[in-house]
């Protein structure tokens, strides 16, 4: 056991960090530091950049294209990444996707759709909430009827990130509701522009559109572009949820937040608070570690990852709310020019101030998206408390 | 709407505070207030002296001996009580089985047992959880067969408080085992000399002793002795439960322990000052007091409701639940303000009265005990977890 | 003691309750927050005719009376309808300034016209650095002739827009922070030298900045004396603090009645979600939270006009304290429990959460309300 880094690990650090500072855009650091919204230029020209170093799909196996990091590498990198205000890397591509693609997917699939997700020249976005199924992802109903060599697509997807900004998009579909609700499931790839797609924004509560209502009407969709067998895409849902867990915690970037709360107020009683936050950081990363390191000894990871995203979304959320309570009532001023567009309006209050009320509104979202706390522990009572 | 007393009600105030005073004895009064253990004779002497005046049943309706007290008199006496150092009246004669008595007893039940409530010559206890029936008291399983002019008890009660003080006991029994649990149970006065009756004393986290397993083997109980109809006790039970509601915050109480703890962290020192100016410290006793405050006003409303001849509302189900968290914040903050001392175990001192010098200040053994102790009072009385259950499903229709 | 209301006060109750169920339906409050002002002329003028701008001041000031009681009946249902008209700074802490610390004139100028609806108020103390410490003022007031010139920035001054007069907390005397050298002003809000910079709220009401350069007035737009405008502010600012609680309450009630109706008919794994019993639990929580937020708004209501400035700075603080607490878990807890939906812009929940956030830092959230208390009560 140890926790010094050994010499090449100090200079793959400096790597990192060099690449990043000679290739991040200031005006997108400067948004990462001050809480504002990203546009999709932002992602691409950072992900394009990671793409042409071949770091883009660092989690994925090296035959795949991934750079065949070990463990304590994607900790670095990650971490790294964001101390220099890096955005996070936009998942349903490059976690979530491509894994599916390079696991279940024929090799003329990898062969078309792998290289535009290693180079971020495709943006994907995920097609798996319905109104009516949330939590309970597999009473989903959107319906794909067989016609020849392509599916008809009917049926409406909610709370879609970025469809809006989104070249395709992956869907799970019932494709034989006559069965348990998991047994008639298939996972589709769809091109967004193909006829019968529309995206509805959906505004969310602090002024901002992220995720869409998607629309499926008649949509035609080759059989070539089903994931796996037909019926079988619950597997693929399956696989894609154990492998996003890790690393939903967020913790790179909640180390960064400890860090900017830090500057903001030098009052006493908040002080005990970021102090009482920073502990749960500190705790949340070395459960990750562990995690980790013991794939690194080739374990799998277990149902307790469960526990890191309860608590990573958590720990953001306090995070959130700790900077709004720091700028007291210049919290309150909304200014949504600051925040979506890059206008030159100076802010009320300090430079801080306009996003903290909408990211503490904002981040409420994270103990419910992504298998919400409640499904979370759920898992975690049955799959390890044995309850 | 007006939170003044009337200048009756300031009457009656000084007259409850006269009367404390002059019969309360000195010991006992030194015992609650520094927390000591109290014995049966200490709560017996105060509820006599309460009983003679007539105020013990302070809570019953004037046709069966009770004072009659406005909701606003009820407030000041508990308070005063409280103010004064006054033990906890034991509910389970006066607060608990006095009114299921006067509710659904008979003529003759009421003429036997109600002055010796009323005047706390009889001590009473309580059987209702099993070990096997807690928090789901319905699926109790001790047994009362029908013989004659007589039941025959057989089986155990836990959780039994002061049992080993008690001269009477009121069960919940199972009379009939078919059809919906619920449905076969009857509820019994039970002599506690009568012979197959075992106390065996169960210790707790504090190495007290105050609760019980009480074993009844082929124990014979006159059929006079049910109160309501046989299959029908879980009438008695429910009413009771509902009858108890009001006042187990014991709102007084915790104001009182506030108090006290105030005076603990005034005479601990933290760098060269009293506690009580750590801002950290400060803030916390604050958040409890405003706490005890919400509570203590959120009875005041029920209480109004009454005067007005309404019935307390749904808000009174949370009374429990936020009280007994206030009892137990109060022990873990005093212990908190007792820093390591409360680590010595004094049990000589403690429970025996013995007359070993302390380590350390006299509270500080206290602290401790009185913490893992109070754990207790979000388990008794129905846990939280099921007042809850019953919130959500009577105030809330989920 | 007695803490029922009296059969006017229920009449109170009911007809404010009317309105917000009549006027103030979700929808109708979106187009109300986005209209020019931010708030309805004729809801204002409604208010006037039916009485409720002459609700907490007495009968000799031109009032009905009712005092802080009569404050939080229609301030709890404003919350539950999220009523954007500027009650609170107007009536509040505007009137309640001027009933409390004005001169005859004063109150025949100011006040008899508020009441009749033709003049709204704004309170501006609060500056750039000042936290939530009333007395962390620097806008300077010197002598000019007879009168005086006011030069210097005030922040989130709400209704400061719409305000025909801005009340202005200004140092005349002392050093930073210093209590007294504080004096208030009666400034009119279109006076030469005053630039605003207006803004909506994250809760969809109205704000300004608002930069003061050589602002002149007369000797008569002292309120109280000057140097002593502290205690005037700091009791006016108790007063709305708990016209706030009740507003708060309101709300609670409001998102717990909206969650609980959510968890009944949202159907997940075949069943109504409020069959889990994590989900029960909670809602009782909220449900508990609300009693209690309820409890200290009506202790604070009571004593918030006590002789004791102690026992009123007190009782401002517990509530406020308690209203930070429960608004937060109930605001959270009905987000969670809507699930994604309680994260739209597009049900009522989410705008009560925001409310909620921005009441508890509203002159001063939770925290710092605790350490007052704490100061008042404990370490004291």
């Amino acid at each position: 056991m140890d926790l010094a880094l050994k010499p090449e690990h100090k200079a793959f650090a400096d790597e990192v960090r060099a690449f990043a500072r000679e290739n991040l855009s200031p005006a997108t650091r400067e948004k990462t530091f001050s809480g504002k919204h990203y546009d999709k230029a932002d992602h691409v020209v950072w992900q394009q950049a990671l793409g042409k170093k071949g770091w883009l799909t660092y989690t994925w196996p090296k035959k795949f294209g991934g750079p065949g990091w070990d463990v304590t590498q994607r900790f670095l990198f990650e971490n790294v990444l964001a101390e220099e205000g890096a955005p996070r890397i936009i998942p349903f591509g490059v976690k979530m996707v491509g894994p599916v693609i390079y696991t279940f997917g024929t090799d003329e699939q990898k062969e078309r759709f792998l290289p535009g997700i290693r180079s971020s020249e495709v943006a994907w976005c995920q097609g798996y909430s319905e109104p009516g199924a949330g939590s309970d992802l597999a009473s989903l109903r959107t319906r794909a009827v067989r016609d020849g060599d392509h599916y008809i697509v009917n049926g409406q997807k909610t709370w879609t990130s970025f469809a809006h900004w989104g070249d395709w998009i992956f869907c799970l579909v019932r494709t034989n509701p006559d069965v348990k609700p998991q047994e008639g499931i298939s996972f589709l790839l769809i091109d967004m522009k193909t006829p019968g797609v529309t995206v509805r924004p959906i505004i969310m509560l602090d002024g901002a559109h992220h995720v869409n209502d998607v629309f499926l009407d008649n949509v035609k969709v080759p059989v070539a572009n089903r994931i796996g067998a037909e019926n079988e895409g619950w597997t693929c849902a399956k696989f894609l949820l154990a492998n996003e867990r890790l690393g939903i915690a967020e913790v790179p970037a909640s180390k960064r937040g400890v860090r900017s709360l830090r500057e903001l107020n030098d009052d006493p009683a908040l002080a005990e608070k970021i102090a009482d936050v920073d502990l749960q950081v500190q705790a949340l990363e070395m459960s990750e570690l562990r995690a980790l390191s013991a794939m690194a000894m080739g374990g799998q990871p277990g149902p307790e990852v469960s526990t890191l995203k309860v608590r990573g979304s958590e720990i953001q959320q306090r995070i959130a709310e700790l900077a709004m309570e720091a700028v007291g009532e210049y919290a309150a001023p909304y200014q949504p020019g600051m925040l979506f567009h890059d206008t030159n309006e100076t802010p009320v209050g300090p430079d801080h101030a306009p996003p903290a009320a909408p990211r503490y509104f904002n981040m409420r979202k994270t103990s419910i998206y992504g298998g919400s706390t409640e499904v979370q522990k759920n898992i975690v009572s049955k799959a390890i408390l044995g309850l | 709407m007006d939170l003044a007393f009337t200048p009756e009600e300031q009457k009656f105030a000084a007259e409850v505070r006269a009367f404390v005073k002059a019969n309360l004895p000195a010991d006992v009064r030194d015992k609650v207030k520094h927390g000591k253990h109290l014995g049966r004779d200490d709560y017996m002497r105060w509820q006599q002296a309460l009983g003679k005046k007539g105020w013990l049943v302070y809570t019953w309706p004037v046709k069966h001996g009770g004072p009659g007290f406005t909701p606003a008199q009820r407030y000041l006496f508990e308070n005063i009580c409280a103010e004064e150092y006054a033990p906890g009246i034991i509910p389970f004669g006066s607060k608990m089985v006095g009114p299921v008595i006067y509710t659904f007893g008979t003529e003759e039940q009421k003429q036997t047992y109600l002055p010796a409530i009323r005047a706390s010559t009889v001590w009473w206890c309580q059987g209702y959880s099993e070990p096997g029936s807690g928090s789901d008291l319905a699926s109790l399983r001790t047994k009362a067969e029908k013989e004659g002019d007589h039941y025959i008890v057989n089986g155990s009660k836990t959780w039994n408080t002061m049992g080993h003080w008690a001269d009477w006991i009121f069960c919940l029994v199972r009379t009939d085992s078919k059809g919906k649990p619920q449905e076969g149970i009857s509820f019994l006065l039970i002599d506690m000399k009568t012979p197959g009756i075992t106390v065996k004393p169960i210790i707790m986290a504090d190495g007290g002793h105050e609760v019980n397993e009480v074993f009844f083997d082929n124990v014979k109980v006159p059929i006079a002795n049910l109160v309501g109809k046989e299959n029908e006790g879980w009438t008695c039970a429910k009413f009771l439960l509902a009858n108890e509601r009001l006042g187990i915050a014991a709102v007084p109480q915790s104001k009182r322990g506030v108090e006290a703890l105030k005076d603990i962290a005034r005479a601990e020192q933290d760098n060269g000052k009293p506690l009580i100016e750590n801002q950290a410290f400060a803030e916390k006793i604050a958040d409890l007091e405003i706490q005890v405050t919400a509570l203590e006003f959120t009875e005041l409303r029920v209480l109004s409701t009454m005067a007005h001849g309404g019935q307390p509302g749904p808000e009174v189900s949370g009374l429990k639940i936020r009280g007994s968290e206030i009892q137990q914040r109060i022990t873990e903050l005093t212990m908190e303000a007792v820093g390591e001392y409360a680590a010595p175990y004094l049990p000589g001192l403690l429970w025996q009265g013995t007359n070993e010098a302390p380590v350390g200040p006299e509270y500080a053994h206290l602290a401790a005990p009185r913490y893992f102790n109070t754990r207790k009072t979000t388990i008794y009385g129905g846990s939280n977890e099921i007042q809850k259950g019953i919130i959500s499903k009577m105030v809330l229709g989920l | 003691m007695d803490l029922s209301l009296s059969d006017e006060q229920k009449q109170l109750q009911e007809g404010v309750e009317r309105f917000v169920r009549e006027k103030y339906t979700f929808e109708n409050r979106k187009k109300i927050a986005a209209s020019e002002r931010g708030w309805l002329p004729e809801n204002w003028a409604q208010f006037a005719e039916l009485g409720w701008l002459a609700i907490p001041f007495s009968e000799e000031d031109g009032g009905i009376g009712f005092g802080p009681i009569g404050t939080m009946i229609v301030m709890e249902q404003f919350g539950k309808g999220l009523v954007l008209e500027p009650f609170l700074p107007t009536v509040v802490l505007g009137g309640g300034m001027i009933a409390a610390a004005g001169t005859a004139a004063q109150k025949e100028a100011l006040l008899a016209p508020m009441i009749e609806g033709k003049k709204q108020f704004a309170l501006a103390w609060l500056e750039r650095q000042s936290r939530y410490n009333l007395a962390d003022v620097s806008l300077k007031a010197t002598k000019e002739g007879n009168g005086w010139s006011l030069s210097g920035q005030k922040g989130v001054v709400y209704n400061a827009a719409s305000a025909d007069d801005i009340i202005v907390l200004a140092r005349t005397a002392g050093s930073a922070r210093e209590e007294k050298g504080l004096t208030l002003f009666v400034v009119d809000g279109k006076a030469k030298g005053i630039t605003r910079r207006d803004y909506p709220t994250q809760d969809a009401q109205r704000a300004s900045e608002i930069t003061f350069d050589k602002v002149s007035v007369g000797a008569d737009a002292v309120l109280g004396t000057v140097d002593g405008g502290f205690p005037v502010v700091e009791d006016a600012v108790d007063r709305a603090i708990v016209a706030l609680c009740a507003e708060a309450t309101g709300c609670m009630d409001a998102i717990n009645a909206a969650t609980l109706d959510y968890i009944k008919t949202r159907k997940q794994f075949g069943v109504a979600i409020g069959k889990f019993q994590v989900l029960q639990h909670r809602m009782v929580d909220c449900f508990t939270n609300a009693q209690e937020a309820r409890s200290m708004t009506l202790m604070a209501s009571l004593k918030i006009e006590d002789k004791d400035a102690i026992v009123r700075h007190k009782a401002a603080s517990g509530a406020k304290v308690q209203i930070g607490k429960s608004g937060k878990f109930c605001g959270q807890s009905a987000v969670q429990m809507h699930g994604g939906m309680g994260v739209t812009d597009e049900l009522s929940v989410s705008h009560y959460f925001k409310r909620l956030t921005m009441i508890d830092l509203m002159f001063g959230n939770q925290q710092h309300h605790l350490t007052r208390y704490s100061n008042l009560a404990i370490a004291a």
